[in-house]
């Protein structure tokens, strides 16, 4: 028999509550379960970093965990950033003024990395954004606008 | 879904999980930060039929001194990012300070926990190394008891340690380092975060003279636990600290003590090759730090 677990997880200050077997993994129930798309499924074994996730506040991999383990915590996906529908949060603005993406596959744990980074990193320098980073596999950009990116969002952050 | 089906036990305090580990043994793998685990188990290479989660047991996760010998005590269950930035750690265990932040990446640190890559004895992991280097000893308990397991004794080989099938590591202890005594933990990836394909942690002491009173040198990833090269440590004894002295130890690791299996990204002589280099500079580095301890 199918053990199942009911779970109330808070997503980017939604409660979702469902009941789930151990083994579905955080990412797909918030994908598939939750519906929320943002966070992208790559290597499924903690290489790539698209899955990154906040979890009471600090990145992880949300495919390095299953969702059973995440009842009762917060998360936030990438869909929390922006405040509206129509305005972009300053990280997600600077990523689309700097050309921080190309096909964009990697952009979301791209931010859920940068933004707690960002927050307590006011003024970080090249290679501490590149090393911020390193946990976050891109094949399209080469880095160089994402690294551009992350610059010009410390300064928007931080002059807000 | 990806992994297998399993049965899954959440337990909120020590006793609960060790009673499950009592009625399950081997059949039920203890679940900490999952960060090696969940992959393995994504990939099927892993398929355990139960699993005890011990990410509720907020007793396991601490850092503190002990009373009476002044000891670091770490619980299992601390992330490894808590124990990176943790003053104490930085103060009395600097290895482990030193250490911690080559272990994957940050997003892997906020999860993935000191007991946990301890007990999974990955050859290629740094915190075997550094326990080992330091001589920090491992508290495992059981339903019927609990026991102290030295580091040289807690890694049998690949993978395996020296845990019964009943026990849980719980804790583990690194003594305050020896006076007058260096230390440096090395490796190289071919990108940070990547699986090192050498390393090491090297302690150096020196004695009234300045001459090398002790050394330690244990590498990762090129055997099947954290090897630790004493004739290369030995070599050092008694003698000046200079180039070619780290150079000759370097020379004796990475040709008499060693065993690495090579892999797709080093050869075996490659691995060989990056160990004495590394020796070379984790010793140079540790001689520097002992010198800058030493009380004049």
């Amino acid at each position: 028999m199918v053990q199942l677990f009911l779970i109330r997880i808070s997503i980017n200050g939604n409660t979702y509550q469902h009941e789930v077997e151990p083994r579905l993994l955080l990412v797909d129930y918030i994908r598939q379960t939750a519906g929320l798309t943002g966070t992208h499924v790559g290597c499924e074994h903690g290489v790539c970093g698209a899955c990154t996730i906040l979890l009471d506040g600090k990145p992880v991999r949300s495919c390095l965990m299953f969702a059973v383990q995440a009842d009762s915590h917060k998360l936030q996906t990438v869909e929390g950033l922006a405040e509206g529908e129509k305005e972009l949060h300053p990280l997600q603005q600077a990523f689309w003024e700097a050309h921080g993406l190309q096909c964009g596959f990697c952009t979301p744990g791209i931010l859920m990395t940068l933004l707690p980074y960002l927050n307590e990193n006011p003024n970080p320098s090249e290679a501490e954004i590149r090393e911020a980073i390193s946990g976050n596999l891109c094949r399209c950009t080469g880095y160089q606008h994402i690294v551009d990116a992350a610059k010009l969002a410390a300064e928007k952050i931080h002059s807000a | 879904m990806k992994p297998a089906p399993f049965e899954y036990f959440v337990p909120d305090s020590l006793e609960a999980a060790l009673d499950l580990k009592t009625k399950h043994g081997d059949e039920a793998k203890a679940l900490a930060g999952g960060q090696s685990l969940i992959p393995a188990m994504n990939f099927r290479v892993a398929q355990p039929s139960i699993l005890i989660d011990l990410n509720r047991i907020d007793e396991l996760r601490f850092i503190r001194q002990n009373r009476q010998n002044g000891a670091l005590r770490i619980g299992a269950m601390t992330v490894q990012s808590a124990a990176e930035n943790d003053p104490l750690v930085a103060e009395h265990v600097p290895l482990l300070h030193d250490a911690i932040p080559n272990i994957a990446h940050s997003q892997i640190r906020n999860r993935g926990t000191i007991g946990g890559s301890i007990a999974h004895a990955d050859p290629a992991s740094e915190l075997p190394v550094v326990c080992v280097a330091l001589d920090a000893r491992m508290r495992a308990r059981s339903g019927a008891g609990e026991r102290w397991i030295g580091a040289k004794d807690f890694f049998t080989g690949l993978f395996s340690t020296a845990l019964q099938p009943d026990e849980l590591l719980i804790e583990i202890e690194f003594a305050d380092m020896p006076p007058n005594t260096g230390y440096a933990f090395m490796e190289i990836a071919r990108r940070h975060g990547d699986y090192a394909m050498a390393g090491l942690a090297a302690l150096l002491s020196l004695d009234a003279e300045g001459n090398c009173a002790n050394a330690r040198l244990v590498y990762l990833n090129v055997g099947d636990g954290p090897v630790d090269a004493i004739q290369a440590a030995a070599s050092l004894t008694g003698k000046q600290p200079t180039e070619a002295v780290f150079k000759e130890a370097g020379h004796i690791a990475s040709q008499q003590e060693m065993s690495p299996f090579g892999n797709l990204h080093a050869s075996a002589s490659y691995q060989r090759h990056l160990s004495a280099v590394l020796t070379e500079r984790a010793l140079a580095k540790a001689y520097e730090r002992a010198r800058f301890s030493q009380v004049p």
